[in-house]
């Protein structure tokens, strides 16, 4: 069992382009519209901003959102991204110049094509030097990630910035991996429970109990539909700031969080 | 930290399959590079390729996953008995107790690779036998061999390129740690494939010649593949094993493997030039004597990143400087294997636990002489010596760093 707290929350999808439309939604106060986010990422340095792709700024503007809701500095905490499928666009760019004879492959799409190029982007633009993760799950990369963060932020004592993303794939490989619609979110994990919004106790347990859904029928699309969509249950009990048990499911096991407000 | 104890471990690289193939190829100096002959990548260069990775034949109720890397995933499961001590674990801690932590950088996508020349000259769709989740997925790696080892724990996979499978030991410490897992199998597997030969060629990182790490003429790096496994658990297993290397008393010494610290950091400089001065390289050192409780001068090896490009060696050689001073033997045994690229921190983990378990220092294969702007205590042959501390360090693309001591517990 883990005890944590969450400080901070940062979000970009379509219909919720920051936590504070995206809260609204979520307590069903405002439909979800159909406005699609252009996240621009202002903490990438111009140079930078220019190579990095849709996928990183997407990750980006919702950790940068995460970071200054918490009200810490970037530099004191470490990383987890979590993503399926990472940067698509450019694994696609990639695997077509392959798939020509002379194998021209650009050096920039390359060195972008790592699992791990929005965890690097991050750490260039804020100059953090503390740890960095990468990881994958496939659908259960969020609840990978959010098990990483939660339990590095209490071994370690240190804040941990979580940010899980996925965006549609590039056709052809939209047709044999479908993600319904870009999604980012970001969640700042700490020890203090100074101005935490919510006290998270996580657990593991056998994976028998069905997983916590959306009532919501758009939302509960969004969340079969894209893996890093499969925080809003969380989200929704943190908008709501309702004490709430929240089963995610995780093949064998159930990552289950007792949500309590602070 | 609470150390943790490596009970079972094994290895597969272009030095061979399994831990007596490597430790006997390190010994005697040998070289498993070899002149490009990977059909997919025919580009003008040296790979360490591992031997048999093409007949391995996975379960079929697995057959789904079909792609080199989890060929090379399994021919590395069933070397040294690892699969069968998994099993016994598995016993005794209950499969959903046992986490499967795994680091890839590009896991299968060799099978993306021909699927996209094979795509329909009308519509452009991937052929119908391509498996996306099964190969091309990320999670693959450790969704296969979670699912080969019947474990039901946390699975998933570490992909911070060149570090990825080292970044796995601090994760399953965390995990084990926290009580939510018993134990853990942590390691990393990456396969040859078109992406990375070319990749790394456009970044000209790829030398033409075997690679020679930390040597004047040194060119850049010779891809390999590899894979590496390790069972973690918190309890040693019941017969420690003796100590050898001059200097170990015959019949003295009984030890047990165990990961002793670990250190983490980004440079925060540069997407694929590490920082010049090594500065993340050396936090992630620091960290790692850190967290183990031991001053530079315990460890008594470092298996270095040691790439062969210009900018790894001198940088890593810097922070390695500005760390420990230079008198710590180090050597890079990427020019014996090939830089497995995100299987580079298993592959380097199982060679820090050979050298602790043999008494051995590496040589640094393929380099004549080592460069004179290098100042630390980088090793041309190798020797035997008793040894209770090593680090392995690995570095990746992004920045990012994880440095690991591993050493003898009584």
């Amino acid at each position: 069992m883990i005890d944590i707290y969450l400080a901070g929350i940062g979000l970009c999808a379509p219909g919720m382009l920051d936590w504070a439309s995206g809260s609204t939604v979520l307590r069903g106060e405002m439909p979800i519209s159909d406005e699609q986010p252009k996240p621009v990422a202002t903490l990438l340095p111009p140079a930078e901003r220019r190579r990095s792709s849709q996928a990183t700024r997407f990750a980006l503007q919702a950790g940068q959102e995460a970071i200054t809701h918490a009200g810490i500095s970037a530099t004191q905490a470490a990383v987890v991204f979590a993503s399926s499928d990472g940067d698509g666009e450019n694994l696609h760019y990639i695997l077509e110049s392959l798939a020509q004879p002379e194998h021209e492959v650009s050096p920039t799409r390359f060195h972008n094509s790592v699992h791990n190029a929005a965890a690097g982007y991050w750490n260039i633009a804020t100059g953090a030097r503390t740890p960095a993760n990468s990881i994958a799950a496939y659908d259960d990369s969020f609840v990978a990630g959010l098990l990483e963060a939660a339990v590095q932020a209490a071994a370690e004592n240190i804040p941990v910035l979580l940010v899980a993303f996925d965006l549609p794939l590039p056709t052809p490989l939209h047709e044999v991996r479908p993600t319904a619609a870009p999604f980012a979110v970001a969640l700042l994990l700490t020890t203090q429970p100074d101005n935490a919004l919510a006290h998270l106790r996580i657990s593991l347990e056998p994976g028998t109990a069905a997983g916590t859904v959306m009532s919501n029928p758009e939302l509960e699309c969004l969340r079969c539909g894209n893996p890093a969509a499969r925080a809003l249950p969380l989200l929704q009990a943190v908008a709501k700031g309702q004490a709430q048990h929240i089963v995610l499911g995780w093949g064998d096991n159930n990552l289950v969080i007792e949500l309590n407000r602070e | 930290m609470t150390p943790l104890f490596i009970t079972h471990y094994t290895l597969a690289s272009a030095l061979g399959h399994g831990k007596a193939a490597t430790l006997s190829a390190l010994q005697e100096e040998r070289s498993g590079l070899c002149a490009n002959d990977f059909a997919d990548a025919p580009l003008d260069t040296f790979i360490g390729r591992v031997a048999g990775v093409e007949e391995i034949a996975l379960p079929r109720a697995l057959a789904d996953f079909d792609c080199r890397n989890n060929r090379l995933a399994q021919l590395c499961l069933e070397l040294d008995g690892f699969a069968a001590a998994v099993a016994v674990a598995r016993e005794k801690h209950g499969a959903r107790r046992i986490a499967v932590i795994l680091g890839t950088s590009t896991s299968g996508i060799l099978e993306t690779e021909r699927a996209y020349r094979r795509r329909d000259t009308d519509n452009g769709s991937l052929p119908a036998d391509f498996h996306y989740a099964a190969t091309q997925s990320m999670h693959s790696a450790a969704e296969f061999v979670r699912r080969y080892l019947n474990l039901g724990g946390p699975a998933f996979v570490i992909s911070t390129a060149c570090s990825s499978s080292a970044k796995v030991f601090a994760s399953a410490s965390r995990l084990i740690q926290s009580g939510l897992c018993d134990a853990a199998v942590v390691g990393g597997v990456d396969s040859l494939c078109s992406m990375t030969v070319y990749g790394f060629n456009a970044l000209q990182l790829v030398s033409p010649q075997p690679c020679r790490p930390c040597d004047p003429e040194r060119n850049g790096i010779s891809i390999g593949e590899g894979a590496g496994f390790f069972l973690l658990e918190k309890f040693p297993l019941p017969n420690p094993l003796p100590l050898a290397g001059e200097g170990a008393m015959a019949g003295g010494d009984l030890i047990n493997l165990a990961l002793l610290g670990y250190g983490e950091s980004s440079d925060a400089y540069h997407m694929s030039t590490p920082h010049p001065e090594g500065l993340g390289a050396a936090l992630a050192m620091e960290q790692a004597l850190g967290r183990a409780g031991l001053t530079p001068s315990e460890v008594d090896y470092i298996n270095m990143h040691g790439t062969s490009s210009r900018s790894n060696d001198s940088a890593e050689d810097k922070g390695m400087l500005r760390v420990f001073g230079n008198a710590t033997p180090c050597s890079s045994t990427k020019g014996a294997t090939g830089h497995t690229l995100g299987a580079a921190g298993a592959v380097e983990a199982a060679i820090a636990c050979l050298c602790l378990e043999h008494g051995l220092i590496p040589g640094t294969c393929n380099t004549q002489r080592i460069d004179p702007e290098l100042g630390s205590a980088i090793q041309l042959q190798h020797s035997s010596r008793k040894l209770r501390r090593v680090m392995s360090n690995s570095f990746g693309f992004g920045g990012n760093n994880c440095s690991l001591i591993f050493g003898v517990q009584p």
